[in-house]
Parts: structure tokens; sequence; C-alpha cells
């Protein structure tokens, strides 16, 4: 059996951990998630119910979980990797059985006393998985095919439950997720290219088992007048409030398009329009700035970082985070189709910003463990 | 520390490709930052112009209708309130029992629950339903008391148009209703709006249809913000557009309400007019409906009995019943006599019948009037001399007659439905019948039967002109219109020699004023009042040989249908003449019997209250501002 003081205190103290622990970047998340608490705040009329305040005690418990999980030795994460998302796998699966219709798919697991959604807890664990697997591989090893049949199932199979839920907006992102850990885990450029053109190739097969009102979001993204009163309307809507924002925005809580409910779901994915349609493009670009300074550091904390493990998974944490960012802006100002990605610690949700915090643990995690050095064989630990 | 040099070339590819991904980082920011510019200040002004339109509705305010008022100023259509109770979904829980609670003030039936229903299910849930309407006051105030049991119940006060003397204006003022679809069809672009208003109404006949325009005003606007389910958040700026004008008309009340009653229970009409200035008095048909319910919408059952009804209560009998004018057309034909050269003291013999060919024409005097000169053929209503008479002159020469003295055309008068009538022609007859004339319709049209048609209001015309000296007068209903006195036009003359009128005034004197006139026992006897008048008796059925023979049917002993119309025009005073008149009463019998002593009384309460009086006009018609009489 394993002696637990090995992971938890063997090289550093408590306080010393404390000490390497970056105050200012958490300043920094609280900085971005009280921008979404003040947005929650207007949405609903100038009031702390029924969102801000919820959102503001989540940030909080976030907070929490954060600092703990950054404690944690990066050894025991690398231990934990593998029975973590084994867990969130089994979680995945259950929310097919038992979970239960909510906005048209099947996405939340009820454990009673809270409800959470398993694919967001899967966004993290995957990350976790495939950089413990590229941990032991070397540059060459990285490019055998028989060293990249793990890490595909390990990627395709809950991208594949996360599909048939259907929803489309995470599968993406855990298929993007897995990507980038092949990609700076170092396998070839010319399985990329294959890859990319496998997809190009599913593409026509992929849309004919598509569900009707994903192709919808498809065709109204590409021609958003086709249907003005209905996909289109969400679209048409948010290029309006946006645009009508203009530099400066229209003053907080003054957004006409927001606080008449011409904004579609604008406290959870068009929250970012609603803080365009009042605060204009200054803060937008404000937002977009802070977020932009969390993905340097997390790079930052990646390339400082002295083992292979910790550098993976502060890259995919980073890669995640921005894919989020990414995608829910481009959605909201009609760049990309209308899916359900939220924007990372500002839209309202729990499992989505829990997850999220996690996630910023473990980053923090590598940050603390930074010097830290861990062989590749699996000999170093059991 | 054991980074070995394989660890090292790992390390080194993740540099590399990370901050290929940092790069791909940066673009994206870049390409969002882009779009963001694109959006919010290259477009900005498009987008801030959308998201006005969308937040900002215009709602149009309906105008007040204008009143239609007498020519004195009294109300004959205004507006009056209207106690009604509308729900608001939203405000109950429970829709069903809330309009339970509510029949036990007011009773909603079976079908107006169902519509209810629909209505509140069309519309987005805090829209008020219209759930009664035209509620009593005590209804309302019951509604009011009651208020905090009705949850969703609103009690409301709305405008609605009223005709205060409802039968007895109706086919002059005609009525409002709902907008159907095919008034929308019709009206132009920049009205749609208004009459789509919920409870919007328009003229649909009368005067209502014809100044609706002008009645209606111009709707005010106001802009209100809105939110994505279109409810009005706040309002931001109003504008109460203008209330409709008033239009004064010619028609004086008292006279009209008097003729009414007389008309009473007859199938009958009656026109009352200014002999200079063309001003209907008055304007009667009987029976009538009652324009109130047209506005608040006829039972089904109520208007097929409208419709049904063998009197026509529908029809406006002054402007589109054609009557053949049968004695009161011998003016005409008297008229056209002197004119063609026959001396007025030129005697007929009248044996009682007049033979053309082998075909006999009576008189509707048995044995005959002996020798009759133009006034004693005229006092007694001779038909054979006007048969004898009518063959003489020839038929173009009645009919030009009859034309100037306004038959067989129409007037352009304010109210729709006028008929122009019949003034036959040998002509007329080839083009439409494609048959020579005879002579024998001739005859007959001397008589005034036959082909000929008149209205009630030509028959008023003509004896206008007769009573004017021979001055083209037409009808007017309108003396102002806005606040704007529309002028009294000159009529022409129409150049008739003062030999010809004299004659048929001094007949038309004869036939009241002089014992033995047709019309002797209805004649004014008040000095200074005297009207002369001349019946007219109008045939409806063939009398055949047989009923002759046997003595003619009275028409008391025939069905309504098959008797004769009665007639009866006259002017007074007959010195000095103001006022024109016609009474027709469709199968009353004969004219001195049935239409005489009506058009007497009318006569008698139109001179005593004379509302062509010169102090009549110092009102100012069409003033807001001037107090209302009555």
């Amino acid at each position: 059996m394993f002696d637990l003081r090995r992971f938890t205190g063997q090289e550093m103290r408590l306080t010393e951990k404390l000490a390497e622990f970056n105050w200012a970047f958490l300043l920094l998340l609280t900085l971005i998630a009280s921008i979404g608490i003040a947005m929650l705040y207007s949405v609903a009329e100038g009031s702390f119910t029924p969102w801000a305040m919820r959102q503001a005690g989540r940030f909080a418990a976030g907070v929490c979980i954060m600092i703990v999980v950054s404690m944690v030795d990066l050894r025991l994460w690398m231990r934990l990797a593998y029975p973590l998302y084994a867990v969130a796998l089994v979680m995945l699966v259950a929310v097919e059985i038992i979970g239960f219709v909510g906005m048209g798919a099947q996405r939340w697991l009820n454990l009673g006393f809270i409800s959470i959604q398993p694919s967001e807890v899967m966004k993290v664990t995957l990350i976790l998985a495939l950089a413990r697997y590229f941990h032991g591989l070397t540059l060459d090893e990285v490019s055998h095919l028989r060293n990249m049949i793990v890490p595909l199932i390990l990627t395709v199979v809950p991208v594949g439950l996360v599909v048939l839920q259907p929803d489309l907006g995470t599968a993406i992102l855990l298929l993007a997720s897995g990507g980038v850990l092949f990609f700076v885990a170092g396998l070839r450029w010319r399985y990329f290219i294959i890859a990319g053109s496998g997809v190009l190739a599913a593409i026509p097969i992929i849309w004919s088992r598509l569900h009707d009102y994903q192709r919808n979001r498809v065709l109204t993204f590409l021609e958003p007048e086709r249907d003005p009163l209905g996909t289109g309307y969400h679209l048409m809507q948010s290029k309006i409030a946006l645009g009508s924002g203009g530099v400066f925005g229209k003053g907080f809580m003054e957004g006409t398009q927001s606080q008449l409910n011409f904004l579609p779901e604008k406290h959870t994915d068009f929250i970012f329009t609603m803080l365009g349609e009042e605060l204009g493009l200054v803060g937008g670009l404000v937002l977009l700035t802070l977020y932009f300074v969390v993905l340097m550091f997390s790079l930052n904390v990646s390339l400082q970082c002295r083992n292979q493990f910790g550098r993976l998974l502060a890259m995919g944490i980073s890669m995640i985070f921005f894919f989020y960012i990414f995608i829910n802006a481009a959605m909201v100002m009609g760049l990309l189709p209308v899916v359900g990605v939220p924007l990372p610690l500002v839209s309202y949700g729990g499992t989505s910003m829990l997850s999220l915090m996690f996630a910023f643990g473990l980053l923090m995690s590598v940050h603390i463990h930074r010097h830290l050095e861990i062989s590749r064989g699996p000999s170093a630990f059991w | 520390m054991q980074i070995n040099g394989r660890d090292s070339s790992r390390y080194q590819t993740f540099t590399r490709r990370s901050a290929l991904l940092a790069g791909v980082q940066a673009v994206a920011f870049i390409v969002l930052a882009g779009r963001m510019y694109y959006l919010q200040v290259r477009k900005s002004d498009q987008y801030r112009m959308m998201a006005e339109e969308n937040r900002i509705a215009m709602r149009l305010l309906a105008p007040l209708r204008g009143n239609i008022v007498d020519r004195f100023g009294r109300v004959l259509a205004g507006n009056r309130q209207n106690y009604r109770a509308m729900i608001i979904a939203e405000q109950t829980p429970d829709v069903e029992e809330t309009l339970k609670r509510f029949s036990r003030i007011v009773p909603v039936d079976e079908f107006r629950h169902k519509r209810i229903l629909r209505d509140i299910a069309r519309s987005p849930r805090f829209m008020p339903v219209t759930v009664a309407e035209d509620l009593t006051w005590d209804q309302f105030a019951q509604v009011n008391i009651n208020e905090p049991d009705l949850a969703g119940i609103l009690p409301d006060v709305g405008e609605t148009r009223d005709y205060p003397y409802g039968e007895e204006f109706a086919h002059v003022l005609g009525y409002v209703a709902s907008v159907s679809e095919r008034d929308l069809e019709n009206a132009p672009r920049e009205d749609q709006r208004l009459l789509r208003l919920p409870g919007f109404r328009i003229g649909k006949e009368g005067v209502e249809k014809t100044y609706d325009r002008e009645l209606r005003g111009m709707p005010g606007s106001s802009h209100v913000e809105v939110n994505a389910y279109g409810r009005v958040i706040r309002e931001l700026s109003k504008d109460p557009g203008k209330p409709g004008g008033e239009v004064v008309l010619t028609l004086d009340l008292d006279v009209q309400r008097f003729a009414w009653e007389r008309l009473r229970g007859e199938s009958a009409s009656a026109v009352v007019m200014d002999i200079h200035s063309g001003d209907v008095i008055s304007l009667v048909s009987a029976p009538a409906y009652d324009p109130n319910q047209f506005n608040m919408g006829y039972g089904t059952a109520e208007y097929k009995a409208l419709l049904e009804s063998p009197y026509l209560p529908l029809m406006n009998k002054s402007l589109a019943g054609m009557y053949p004018p049968g004695s009161t057309f011998k003016m005409v034909v008297a008229m056209a006599a002197v004119e063609a050269g026959v001396d007025p003291s030129h005697r007929v013999s009248c044996p009682g019948h007049y033979s053309l060919g082998n075909h006999d024409f009576h008189c509707w005097k048995k044995g005959g009037h002996g020798a009759v000169n133009l006034h004693e053929a005229l006092k007694h209503s001779c038909d054979v001399y006007f048969y004898d008479v009518a063959r003489r002159i020839g038929i173009t020469a009645i009919a030009e007659m009859a034309r100037k003295f306004g038959l067989g055309q129409t007037y352009d008068f304010e109210v729709s439905g006028e008929k122009a009538g019949l003034v036959p022609t040998p002509e007329w007859k080839r083009a439409t019948r494609g048959e020579v004339w005879h002579q024998g319709e001739t005859v007959i049209a001397g008589i005034g039967q036959g082909y000929l048609l008149a209205t009630p209001l030509q028959l008023a015309v003509m004896t206008a002109r007769i009573a004017n000296g021979g001055f083209a007068v037409t009808p007017r209903l309108t003396r102002a219109i806005g606040g704007q006195l529309l002028p009294v036009k000159e009529p022409p003359p129409l150049n008739v020699s003062e030999r010809a009128l004299r004659a048929a005034q001094n007949g038309m004197n004869a036939v009241s004023n002089e014992a033995g006139g047709t019309a002797y026992r209805s004649r004014i006897a008040e000095p200074g009042l005297e009207l002369a008048g001349k019946t007219g008796t109008a045939q409806v059925r063939r009398i055949s040989r047989a009923e002759r023979l046997s003595g003619v049917l009275r028409n008391e002993d025939i069905e309504w249908r098959q008797r004769d119309h009665a007639l009866f025009v006259c002017y007074a005073p007959v010195h000095e003449p103001r006022y024109a008149m016609s009474v027709v009463i469709e199968h009353g019998g004969s004219g001195s019997g049935a239409a005489a002593p009506v058009a007497r009384d009318i006569m008698r309460e139109v001179l005593t209250r004379n509302p062509a009086r010169p102090q009549a006009r110092g009102r100012v018609p069409g003033d807001n501002n001037s107090s209302r009489a009555g």
C-alpha cells in the first residue's frame, strides 16, 4: 500500500503551497465572476434574486474548491486521473438512462441534493486522463499507432455519449480539447491532416444524422433571415442588442433589448450580448481582455512546469477555457451557429461554474508543483 | 532532476505547439474584437434603429366621432358612455370561476361565453377581453362593488355611437357598425390601421356613410414602450388626434318627430322641403329600424325579420320607393298643355270615360264631370280632361315638362340610394323594349299612370318648383360640416311661363280651398296658413271589364297588397309659399282619404314651427362652442 504523506507533503509544506498560490490570479477570476454577477443582477431588473445571489454563492464555493484542489499534490491528481474519468463516464451513461429531459435534451443528473451535468465534469476528467496517458509516452511513442488506441477511445466514448444526449456544443468542445492534448503531446502533423480530411468527408454523414433543431441552427446561422420568427429570432435579436449598444452601451440596467425580453436566454448563453448592450464595446473588450490575461497566465503556467503531466493538464485547461469563450462570444455575434455553450464564469449555471473552478484548482496545483519532476514510467507511483 | 534528451525534445515540441495555440487564441480574440467593432461601431446606427423599432410601438387612438345635429343644433347622432366589463386573464387564477360569478350579476349566454374564451385564447394573457358591453348603471355599479370577488374583471367606460331618436331618423342618419372585410378592402392604405382597431365603427348608411370621413376625425397616436410579448411598459408620447367634425343637417327635429308619429303604423313616406333653399325639413320613411341595434350588432332573428317584412323597413322609401305619381302628375300635364297652346279656359266634356280606338279609358267618377276647364279638371281631378289633353299635346311635351320639374332624375342627394324613377318617351320604349309607343300610353301618362314612376323626394321637388315660381331648386340635407357653412345654391329658372305656373298653382289652391275640391276636407282653415295641394291615387292592379261592370271593389274589400297607393303633394302658405311636401302611403287607399289628412297635419306643424324662419339662422351651425338645445 502507499504512504499518504508521500502525496500530501513530501516535498512541500502546506504553508509553502499557500505562499506559492497565485492570489492575483484568483483576484482576476473574481473580477470576471463579479462582472457576471452584476449582469445577473441587471437581468433580474435590479435584484439579487433569483440569479445573482446564487451565482455569487456558487463562485464562493468554487473558490474553496479551487484552493483545496490546488493544495493537493499533482501526483495524486495524476494517480486519480483514470478513476475520476471512470466516475464521469459512469455518470454520462447514467444520464442517458435515468436523466430527465431538460431543454429538449437529457443533460442533467439529479443526485437528490444536487443536479449536475456529467458532460461538464467530463471535460475536466478527459483532460486529466489524456494528460495522464500522454505523460507516459516519449515524443516518438506518441505517434505510434498502437499508442493512439487508448487516448482515442478515451476521447471518442464520452463524445459519442454526449452526441446521443444530444448536446452538439459540448461534444465539439470535448473533441476539440482531446485534439488539443494530442497536438501538444506532439502527435505528428500528418495525423491531424488525415483526421481533418476525415472530418470533412464525414460532414454529410453527420448532417444526415443531426436532429432537426440542430440542422435548423446551422441553416439559420448561415442565413438568419430564413426564419425571423423562429430560430433566427435569437440571433437577430442578439445582433440588434449588441449593435445598438454602441461604444459605451446604453448603461447598466438600461438595455432595452435585454430588459424588455427581446433577448432570449440572456442570463445564460446570451449574457455576453447583454453586457455588450448595456456596457458597450468598451465593456465587452474589458471582459475579453480579462479572459485573455487568464489564458496567458495559463500558458505561462504550462510553460513553466517541469513535468509533462502538468504541462499537458495546464494547456488542456487553458484551451477548454478558450473554446468556451470563443464559441459563446462568436455565437452571440453571429459568427458561429447557436450552440448551447455558456460564457465561462459569467453565465448563470452551477455545474459549469464549479467544474471550471475545479479546473482552475488543477491549474493552480500545476503552478504550485511546477518544480516537481515526475518520471515517465508508471513505476514512479505504484 | 532527470531531464534527459528525449524529455527535452518532448518539451520543445510542447513549447512550440503551445506557442502556436496561444497565437491561435490571440487571432481568435482579434477576430472577436473586430466583429464587435463591426457590430457596435460600424453598424451601430442601423441596429439602434432596429432596437427602437422593437421597443416602441405606435398605438392608434380612435378619434371621437363628430355629432350629427338638426338645423338648430340638437343632437341627432352623438356619442354616449358605454359601460362595459373586461377580463384580464392573467389576473385571475380561474377564468371559468370568474365568469361564473360575473354571470350572476350580468347574464352571459352560451354563445357569448364561448366567444370570451376564444378571445382569451387568442390574445396575450395581459390583454383585456370584453366580457359584456352596454351594461345598465345598476349592473355596472354592482360589478364595481363586487370587484374584489371578481378577480380579473375590469369595469371600463368606453364611447359608443348613440342615436337618441332611434327609428325616427334611421333612414336619414343611417348607422355605424363594425368594419367588415369588404370595408377594409375598399379603404385606402392610410386608413387600414384605424379601421382595424378593435371596436372601431364606420358609417354604413345615410349621412353616417356619406360624411363618414368628416365625422371620423383624425386618429391620435400614442407611442408606448412594449416588451417582447407586447405588454405596454410605459407611454412615451401621446398625440390626442382630432375629433370628428359636426354635421349640421337641414332637418328640424320637431317636424321630423311629428311626421314620424303621424306615419307610424303605415308603410309610408313623407318629405318636407324649403321651396327656395331646397333645405329638407323632414324626411321620413316608415317603418324603420333602430340604428342603435346595428351599432351594437343586430340579433340574427331580428335582422331576418327586418329583411323579410313586407313593409320593407330597411328601404328608404323617400328616395328609393318608386310609385306611379297618379293624379299628382296632373299639374305637369296641365303646364305642358298651357305651354303647348291649350287655353286654360278650354273645356273638355267628361262623360265618365274616354274612347280611343276600341278601348275605353275611365274617369274615377263614374258619371263623369261634364264639361270642365283646366281649373275645374285639377280641382276635381277629372281624368278624361287629362286623357284628352295628353293625347293632343303628345308624350314628348309631357316628358319634357316632367323633366323640368325634377322627375326622371337624381339630385346627388346626401343620402345614397336615390332612384331616378321613370319618365317614359317613345325613344325610351324603343331603346329598352324594342316596341313602338302607343297612343294609349300617352293617354294614361296624362293621369300619371302607365310607365311613369316617381319617388316621394321627386314629388316634393316637383311641388317646390311649382310653388317657387319655376326655379330648379334641388333638395339639400346639410347646412354645415365641421363648422363650414355650405352655400345655398341660387336655383336657375326653368323657363316655364307665368300663365302655365299660375294655372297649376290655382288648380292646387282649388283642390284644397274651394268647396268640392278633392282635398277640401283636409284644408287648413286658419287664415294665412292655407295650403295648396293635389291628391293622387295610384292604381296598383288592373281593373277588369267584368269588375267594372259589376262595380269596382272598394279598397277596404281587397287585400293590402292590391290596394291603391295614396299620394298627396302640397305647398304652403298658399299666398306666400315657403314649404313643399309630398306624402305617399303605400296601399293607403285614396289620396284624399289617406294621404291628404296626414299631409295637412304635418304641414300645419311645419307652419307653426316655421323652421326656415330668418331667426333660425342666427346661430352659426357647426359651431361646437354654442349651446345645444334639446
